[in-house]
């Protein structure tokens, strides 16, 4: 069973950038690539569990802002030291400019 | 095949095994660790307490990767005409390539030897359960170690003073500015701090100072930097010059013998330099793995680091001269960053601090300018409305 949830507006997040969306006690990061398609993972680096919204997206990767651990945010997959577990990601959807990500 | 040996288990030491292996080489890779835990992360030592103990990699990851770490044991002696490593325990290991990743040890001076030092997951076992409310801590030494301590201590209701020679603190690595936010803000937080204060004498339980006055101490911790642990190269006959000689490639006079990490003098731009830096020791490791296979690059890699005191957080990239002029720039919520150029406009350095990680994205785009010797001009990098990864596109 899908369960999507709306994380925000397209707007809300510039391209090459990312935004934390919390949700039911949970932190998600919504991003959106430099072609502008929109990716989410979940919100806190797998290495120190600090929020990766406060770090540097350049192009299909997100840098966490501690360590600077690596991700592609696409796939979640963790691009070397000091990450070595993927990110999980979730499928997202883009409708009447709303952002929204499925969390089932 | 070959014999690859990594004396020293900390960061870099296991980055460089790790990468041997991405790397795609088959020999043996022998790891020496002189603690007898698995190799842990040292940076949360003085920020959490309890301490938490954060394993670089769960065992299994060595033997999937048919690393054999040596635990409890250290090098004892090079034998560089047969290209054996001598342990302290009596083993031997021969090797092709020989890294030497020792690290470095904390600095006690002349008079500190009743002192304390965190280094280790057991100094800060030691040092953390004998905290406690009301606990009477002296800190020698107003650097990260010291502050880190100085704030997760205050964490744990401990009435807590600093000493630091100097006429403020974190004098080594941080601007002034940056200093002075961390200065009030350990003050808010109770800390007495007491900048210029030279210690006489130190005893178990009371720290004289050179004015005369006297401080109660029931736990005393000096933390006044490191020093590198060179012994085994130097007994080698390998030139050691505050830190272990590298070239570029991080290899050693002896073309079969690296050395990185804080153990290590390496050329920064054209000058010697030697680092503490977890990032340096990771990013140094990796490198002189693929040097022990061959490859000739030059270590690039930009220096950083940060420190976390409280809720606010400072990170540092490039390397900051406190004698040169910097160009501020605000990040918003009292947060800033300072850059420093080159005569050609090229940024050297950048140093930010704020709350949280406020300015981690500025100075992780500071650190490509720097690596990539980006020019700006400082109008640029001082208007809070330009969106500082633009400069990156250029």
């Amino acid at each position: 069973m899908s369960q999507w949830v709306e994380a925000c507006a397209v707007d809300d997040v510039e391209e090459e950038d990312l935004i934390r969306f919390d949700h039911d006690g949970r932190t998600f990061a919504i991003y959106r690539s430099p072609d502008d398609a929109f990716y989410a993972t979940d919100g806190l680096c797998t290495h120190e569990h600090v929020h990766l919204a406060d770090g540097l997206v350049m192009d299909h990767i997100i840098e966490c802002p501690k360590h600077n651990g690596r991700f592609d945010y696409r796939t979640g997959e963790a691009k070397g030291a000091p990450v070595c577990v993927n990110l999980r990601t979730y499928p997202v959807k883009v409708e009447d400019g709303r952002v929204l990500i499925d969390l089932s | 095949m070959g014999r690859m040996v990594i004396v020293g288990a900390g960061e870099c030491g296991v980055r460089a095994a790790f990468t041997l292996r991405e790397e795609g080489y088959e020999g043996t890779v022998t790891l020496v660790g002189e603690e007898p835990h698995l190799p842990y992360e040292r940076p949360p030592l003085s920020k959490n307490a309890p301490p938490a103990v954060k394993l670089i990699a769960e065992e299994t990851r060595y033997r999937d990767l048919s690393i054999d770490l040596l635990r409890g044991t250290r090098g004892q002696r090079i034998d560089r005409e047969n290209r054996r490593l001598v342990l302290a325990d009596g083993r031997t290991l021969d090797y092709d390539r020989l890294l030497i990743a020792t690290g470095a040890r904390a600095r006690r001076f002349p008079g500190m030897e009743k002192a304390c030092t965190l280094r280790s997951v057991g100094d800060a076992d030691a040092i953390l359960s004998a905290i406690d409310a009301g606990t009477k801590l002296v800190i020698i030494g107003g650097g990260f170690i010291g502050l880190e301590l100085a704030a997760t201590a205050r964490g744990l209701g401990a009435e807590v003073t600093v000493l630091e020679a100097a006429d403020r603190l974190m004098a080594r690595a941080v601007p002034a500015e940056i200093a002075a936010m961390f200065e009030d803000r350990h003050r808010q937080e109770g800390i007495r701090l007491r900048l210029g204060a030279k210690v006489e004498t130190l005893e178990e339980h009371i720290v004289e100072l050179a004015d005369g006055s006297r401080i109660e101490a029931d736990i005393v911790v000096a933390g006044v930097g490191a020093e590198p642990i060179t012994g085994l190269a130097a007994d080698a006959g390998l030139a050691v010059d505050n830190g272990i000689v590298v070239d570029g490639c991080l290899r050693t006079a002896d073309p079969s013998i690296f050395a990185a990490g804080d153990c290590c003098s390496f050329p920064y731009r054209g000058a010697p330099v030697r680092l503490e830096s977890w990032r340096c020791a990771q990013d140094q490791g990796a490198h002189a793995a693929r040097a022990m296979l061959g490859c000739g690059d030059s270590f690039g890699r930009v220096p950083w680091f940060w420190s976390d005191q409280y809720d606010l957080g400072l990170q540092v990239a490039g390397l900051a001269r406190a004698d040169q002029p910097f160009l501020k720039r605000e990040a918003g919520d009292g947060a800033f960053v300072l850059f420093q150029l080159d005569g050609q406009g090229r940024v050297l350095s950048a140093s930010g601090a704020g709350p949280g990680n406020a300015v981690a994205r500025d100075i992780s785009i500071a650190e490509k300018l720097i690596e990539r010797g980006i020019a700006v001009a400082p109008e640029v990098l001082c208007d809070p409305g330009t969106r500082l990864k633009q400069l990156l596109k250029g």
